[in-house]
């Protein structure tokens, strides 16, 4: 008989006010018995509807079972079958609308905590760090994957696992993409992106940082160095701004340049690190998804009194995870919703002093769907800031699709590829995450890496 | 890792170092530039390549030690490595077409306009350079000047090399004397392109000036860079680096110059003391 709590077993977390003044992890993971008791809630469903959920197919059921029996490398090991990043996706997947959305035991109560069983089944093998090489036959067949963002690493797992020879371009000077510049330390220490590479260079995955595919090497350049099949993965670095007044004042970041600067540039630790990052006492984040989330959090965290949320919704639009919502309430994040930037204000050294909003309303649904917000006439009001950091939306990077001669791509940038294989335009070249679909999540980058793989094997043994 | 083959003190706060970077030896262009990180506990600062050898796989690059990375860069000797350098990155500049152009430089940027007048000048055209610097002993790559234009003006604020004046100066005579130019180009401090472009607006002579702002990843990605141009905001890192100067905000460019200057002193002046601790230490 399952255990028939209608709740998920407690994860201890750092106390808001403690944590929203340091980096270190929040939520702290479930010990041995809390993580069996929560397993116990699992029905072991025969049709098991949380893995059809679930983008990389990770047999739910089978590895919760083995946590009841107290068999946690057992479990480790169900997962690392189709999951290449398991301590990654336990903590950062937005489980609500994959696995745990599907969950029967979700339907009149709280679903099984998968996302925690999964991060506590990796974390738990990762403290005992004897994580199985898996044996592989190589067959020296050169391939290519542009960008060690989630896409690009279990894309290169995958293959190497299958055999083949594989290099990863990356253009930073560490691999990891988001998961590292832009995932706060809070929610994904980098200890973990770090040891989850180590074990793919263990397998003959080579990473070759500092290189800037497009200007370095252009993806004709890989084939003519004998790589038979490329795979990219670069991500949507492109930083949207609101193209409004004031925009460029000193104090205004893109998140991508204000997260950068804290996640992979660890300014929050200078001056021990060099890279600077000024917050002032009010800081606003524009932008109501997961990135504007953890920039707030961040700002938080660097001192500043008051962080506002700025989103032009209400608050069941909100892209973001309800557990990020939650947690950045918790952390006295303050929520302005259904408010929109009109302009950014500044003093006479170019500096932020305030922004002016006006206060929307929501009208008919637009093309997504949702309802359309419209601004309300003569609500504009000022607010007092010394920082702004704008987290409206990234889009991908044009320096491959502008040297890649015949590389399809659509209107806003991303490239074309087949959703099944992530073929593209170009015979050979394939691709997946968010250079494909525009920001989306760390999870569906990895299922199209691992798809992408797949088919990456097939087209080369059709050659 | 990337090993530095040769290291030349310029001047007392100049150097050139050549780095041994094969892969982007082959690439790089005039105009184009690297982001390097010194140590693992440093910031990704952007240097402009100064001159490259495909045969020998080296990039030249060379900078003023106005920082603590540029002071921690400057404490590294040949056969030391760098641990990051990434390159090349921004356009190269479009240098064709020309019969006749300027090309100025101002302390430090005389390093950059030196590939520019070199490419230029390798393509037939005719180049008169005009370099400015504080004062003689601040002057740089003179020989090197001399090599890549049909003329040479150096010029110091102070006229202690007894050619007193600005570069603005040197390029209004020329000018009046008739002197027909097709392009200028100028690299320097913001105030003195600033300055070049108000003077060539007035004789409506096209100017290209290259920016270098604070970037982090030199790809397009933090838009740390962001300038605007013609109304429009450009990314220095891929956009540029080089732009037309008449339409160039400066001042605001130089107001966002400005963002991290306090940061970037304690963090010198820290450094700085570290060191002289160090130094008595061993004394």
């Amino acid at each position: 008989m399952a255990n028939m709590s209608p709740i998920k077993v407690k994860i201890p977390e750092q106390e808001p006010t403690v944590r929203n003044k340091n980096f270190k992890e929040v939520a702290l993971g479930y010990t041995d018995e809390m993580a069996v008791e929560e397993a116990t809630r699992c029905l072991q469903c025969k049709n098991a509807p949380c893995v059809k959920g679930c983008p990389v197919n990770v047999q739910i059921p089978k590895f919760i079972k083995k946590i009841t029996e107290r068999d946690f490398d057992g479990a480790y090991e169900i997962i690392a079958e189709t999951n290449s990043l398991p301590a990654v996706c336990g903590r950062v997947c937005p489980q609500e609308s994959q696995c745990e959305g599907l969950c029967v035991r979700g339907i009149k109560n709280e679903p099984v905590g998968i996302g925690r069983l999964e991060r506590f089944a990796a974390d738990y093998k990762m403290q005992k760090n004897d994580k199985p090489i898996p044996e592989i036959k190589t067959n020296g067949i050169k391939v290519a994957v542009i960008g060690a963002g989630p896409a690009g690493l279990t894309c290169a797992g995958d293959l190497a696992k299958l055999g083949y020879s594989v290099t990863i371009f990356e253009a930073f000077h560490v691999p990891g993409g988001v998961l590292m510049y832009g995932i706060p330390e809070f929610r994904l220490p980098k200890k973990i992106v770090s040891t989850e590479i180590e074990s793919l260079k263990k397998m003959g995955v080579e990473i070759k940082t500092n290189s800037v595919i497009g200007k370095l090497f252009s993806v004709d350049e890989l084939f003519e160095d004998d790589f038979k099949a490329v795979f990219i993965g670069s991500g949507a670095g492109l930083p949207s701004f609101m193209k409004i007044e004031g925009e460029n004042l000193n104090g205004v970041y893109s998140s991508n340049e204000f997260l950068t600067r804290i996640n992979l540039m660890k300014a929050y630790q200078f001056p021990k690190f060099d890279t600077p990052v000024l917050i002032g006492k009010n800081v606003a984040v524009v932008g109501g998804g997961n990135v504007a989330m953890d920039a707030a959090r961040c700002a938080k965290r660097l001192g500043a009194e008051n962080v506002y949320i700025i989103y032009r919704r209400s608050e069941e639009e909100m892209p973001a995870r309800t557990e990020e919502v939650h947690h950045a309430k918790e952390e006295e994040i303050e929520f302005k919703l259904l408010t929109n930037p009109v302009r950014i204000l500044g003093d006479e050294k170019g500096s932020v002093t305030g922004m002016e909003c006006i206060q929307m309303e929501l009208g008919e649904p637009d093309a997504s769907g949702r309802r359309r917000p419209v601004p309300k006439k003569g609500s504009e009001y000022i607010i007092d800031l010394d920082t702004v950091v704008i987290a409206i939306g990234q889009s991908p990077n044009p320096l491959i699709r502008t040297t890649t001669p015949g590389l399809e791509t659509q209107k806003w940038g991303g490239i074309v590829a087949d959703e099944q294989t992530g073929a593209t335009s170009r015979p050979g070249v394939f691709a997946g995450g968010d250079a494909v679909t525009g920001a989306a999540t760390v999870i569906l980058a990895m299922g199209a890496g691992k798809a992408a793989a797949k088919a990456m094997d097939e087209y080369i043994k059709s050659l | 890792m990337y090993k530095i083959v040769k290291k030349e003190i310029l001047n007392p706060t100049v150097t050139l170092m050549q780095v041994f970077a094969p892969d982007i030896a082959k690439k790089a262009l005039a105009g184009q530039f690297i982001i390097l990180r010194v140590n693992e506990n440093g910031e990704r600062i952007p240097l402009t390549i100064a001159d490259y050898d495909r045969d020998r796989g080296i990039i030249t690059i060379i900078f003023q030690i106005v920082g603590k990375t540029t002071k921690l860069l400057n404490e590294l000797n040949v056969g030391d490595s760098i641990l990051d350098f990434v390159g090349p990155l921004g356009i190269a500049s479009h240098i064709d077409g020309y019969k006749k152009v300027a090309v100025i430089g101002g302390g430090l940027g005389t390093a950059i306009a030196y590939p520019q007048a070199k490419a230029l000048y390798k393509s037939g055209c005719e180049v008169h350079l005009i370099a400015g610097f504080r004062n003689s002993e601040l002057i740089i790559l003179e020989k090197e000047l001399h090599e890549v234009s049909n003329k040479t003006l150096i010029m110091t604020d102070d006229g202690s090399n007894g050619n007193k004046g600005f570069v603005t100066n040197a390029l209004g005579q020329l000018i009046e004397e008739g002197n027909e130019y097709d392009l200028v180009v100028a690299i320097g401090p913001l105030v003195m392109m600033r300055a070049v472009c108000n003077l060539t607006k007035e004789y409506n002579i096209k100017t290209i000036v290259s920016m270098n702002p604070v970037m982090i990843d030199g790809t397009g990605m933090c838009g740390g860079c962001r300038l605007t141009v013609g109304g429009e905001t450009k990314f220095a890192c891929v956009d540029g680096p080089d732009f037309d100067g008449h339409l160039v905000d400066f001042d605001e460019a130089i107001r966002r110059s400005a963002m991290f200057k306090r940061e970037e002193h304690d963090s010198y002046e820290e450094f700085c003391n570290l060191l002289n601790m160090e130094v008595q230490n061993d004394g």
